[in-house]
């Protein structure tokens, strides 16, 4: 698990030089206690959106165009789950050598909704069912010399205290 | 404005799928000229070309009508281009009905075909940054067959779904595609065989997922006036209907390319799933419903997920589809047989032109020229599809 105030995960002479930051702007929150998705949610209909609605919504029956700012729920319920057996093609960043991830859609109750996000680094398929309850976490998305890049990932509640 | 909304189909043409590495505009030409012959008709006949679009092959495949028309000889024929995901071929179908229905030609020309790279599709090349396809490779590592897994996998929990389940599948479409000249993949496999291939997405194995082919796909279509004129009697296959509806919010389904689903925090009751609406919309359109059908050639692009079409088309109840492959009723011999073609499993995707030839082996069929996978008497062809975007369609072809 890594988070914006950890230390790298090799920590070297570069160390004091590397730095997170997350791989894509606005999508989440870097707190590092509490991470969350930023969504919107539409001023007129309450409708919400993942990644945040800019200018329209998504309602056929709505012509909003205001939309708060909102931290989506940090846990939810596996909607559904696989994993990545090959090495994704670019733009995905992968390491080598490769290692396989899963990747969860979770169900979100309050927002009616669901979301998907890779598992946390270490969580397989067999950690997984639909139903499992998971939370949000800040983890590694790829890394160079300068960079960690995080990205959300969904994590089994509970797993963390596991291991 | 006649009542009558059929347009005859009066040729079918294919060049066989496989991985041939050569133009796209080659195979396309192959597939038009064929269809021509079959309709007994020449190019310069030919009033309204419609291409399907490959987003894979530069400037010529965006405008894949005008490509098409050009490598046949440029005739002054009206021309468009299509591009709708894996429903491309559809959407060009859709076209040329439209211009035959409105009166505005007689005969039309719907050809579409692919030259694909090896391995998962990729997006197109780039740093797009504002393009959720891009993003959900970088930002995810989700594939096609990513969004694939995850539905079968709801299979599994929901229906009870088992790997034997999805295999069989599999080894159906392998016995129907055997006979297939124009399938690629032509051997027969056993389920041992496709539980021994690699898992690529848990639970989907190499053998269960689509693969990306090289292949074309062209129909010669026209007015029912002008096919009674051209052959002297009614027209033997006509296309009742076309759907290409769009999903209805809140689509609760996580689709490609997507990170999320619409939210269902402001609407109350029950929407209709995207899939079966698609098909609904042309049973709709063409006063025809489900236990009409003798066959259906639908996408599988995994295994599991053609389960989830017999379902979505109407052959059977929400979690029945194993007990119907089980039972025998979707294979050849069967009912309804699924796929007599062999499917995208024998096929690989070639997308504009897996929608087209869905249709040319619908036309077969009914014309019993299936050599070797006929569906015997069979008179109604449904055939459903579903791409990235919130695209799919849904053709009905009757004799």
């Amino acid at each position: 698990m890594s988070n914006l105030d950890a230390d790298p995960p090799e920590a070297s002479s570069e160390a004091a030089t590397r730095t997170a930051v997350p791989a894509v702007e606005g999508w989440f929150s870097t707190d590092a206690e509490r991470p969350a998705l930023l969504g919107s949610r539409c001023s007129s209909c309450g409708t919400y959106a993942f990644p945040a609605a800019q200018s329209f919504c998504a309602n056929p029956r709505c012509q909003g165009t205001e939309f708060e700012a909102v931290e989506l729920s940090r846990r939810g319920k596996v909607w559904s789950y696989t994993d990545a057996r090959y090495t994704p093609p670019p733009p995905y960043v992968a390491a080598d050598p490769y290692v396989p991830f899963a990747i969860v859609a979770v169900e979100l109750e309050a927002e009616k909704m669901v979301v998907m996000g890779q598992a946390a680094s270490g969580v397989t398929v067999a950690d997984l069912s639909v139903g499992t309850e998971v939370e949000l976490v800040l983890d590694t998305l790829y890394a160079d010399d300068e960079h960690d890049y995080l990205v959300w990932k969904w994590q089994p509640v509970g797993a963390e205290a596991r291991r | 404005m006649s009542d009558d909304k059929r347009v005859a189909v009066l040729g079918a043409g294919m060049h066989p799928w496989g991985k041939w590495g050569r133009s796209f505009v080659e195979y396309g030409v192959h597939a038009a000229r064929e269809a021509l012959a079959d309709a007994d008709l020449s190019w310069p006949d030919v009033q309204f070309v419609s291409g399907a679009d490959t987003i894979r092959n530069g400037y010529p495949g965006f405008i894949a009508g005008a490509t098409f028309a050009q490598a046949l000889g440029w005739t002054g024929a009206k021309v468009a281009s299509s591009y709708a995901a894996c429903a491309s071929g559809a959407s060009a179908i859709a076209n040329a009905r439209a211009q035959i229905l409105a009166g505005l030609c007689d005969v039309a020309l719907v050809v579409g075909a692919d030259t694909t790279p090896k391995g998962f599709f990729a997006p197109v090349g780039g740093e797009r940054r504002d393009d959720p396809d891009w993003l959900r490779f970088h930002l995810l590592g989700a594939t096609n067959p990513t969004y694939f897994a995850l539905y079968a996998r709801r299979r599994m929990d929901r229906f009870g779904a088992t790997d034997e389940d999805f295999a069989q599948v599999k080894v159906k479409n392998s016995r129907h595609g055997a006979a297939n000249p124009n399938a690629r993949y032509r051997d027969v496999v056993t389920a041992e065989q496709v539980l021994a291939s690699p898992m690529v997405a848990d639970p989907l194995r190499l053998l269960e997922i689509c693969a990306t082919s090289d292949g074309g796909a062209a129909l010669v279509l026209s007015s029912m006036e002008f096919a009674r004129r051209h052959a002297g009697a009614e027209p033997a296959v006509t296309i009742a209907a076309v759907s290409t509806v769009t999903p209805r919010f809140p689509n609760r389904v996580i689709e490609m390319p997507n990170f999320s689903t619409d939210s269902a925090a402001a609407v109350t009751g029950d929407i209709e799933g995207f899939r079966p609406s698609i098909v609904r919309a042309v049973y709709e359109e063409a006063g025809i419903g489900p236990d009409d059908v003798d066959l259906a050639e639908v996408y599988d692009l995994s295994a599991a997920l053609e389960l989830d079409w017999y379902e979505d088309i109407g052959l059977c109840g929400e979690g029945e589809a194993e007990k119907l492959l089980a039972d025998g009723v979707t294979s050849l011999g069967g009912r309804v047989p699924v796929n007599p073609s062999g499917g995208l499993s024998s096929f690989g995707e070639a997308i504009p032109a897996q929608a087209i030839a869905q249709v040319c082996e619908a036309v077969w069929q009914l014309r019993g020229q299936a050599a070797g996978r006929q569906v015997e008497g069979a008179r109604v062809a449904v055939t459903a599809n579903q791409g990235l975007f919130g695209h799919g369609s849904s053709v009905l072809v009757t004799r």
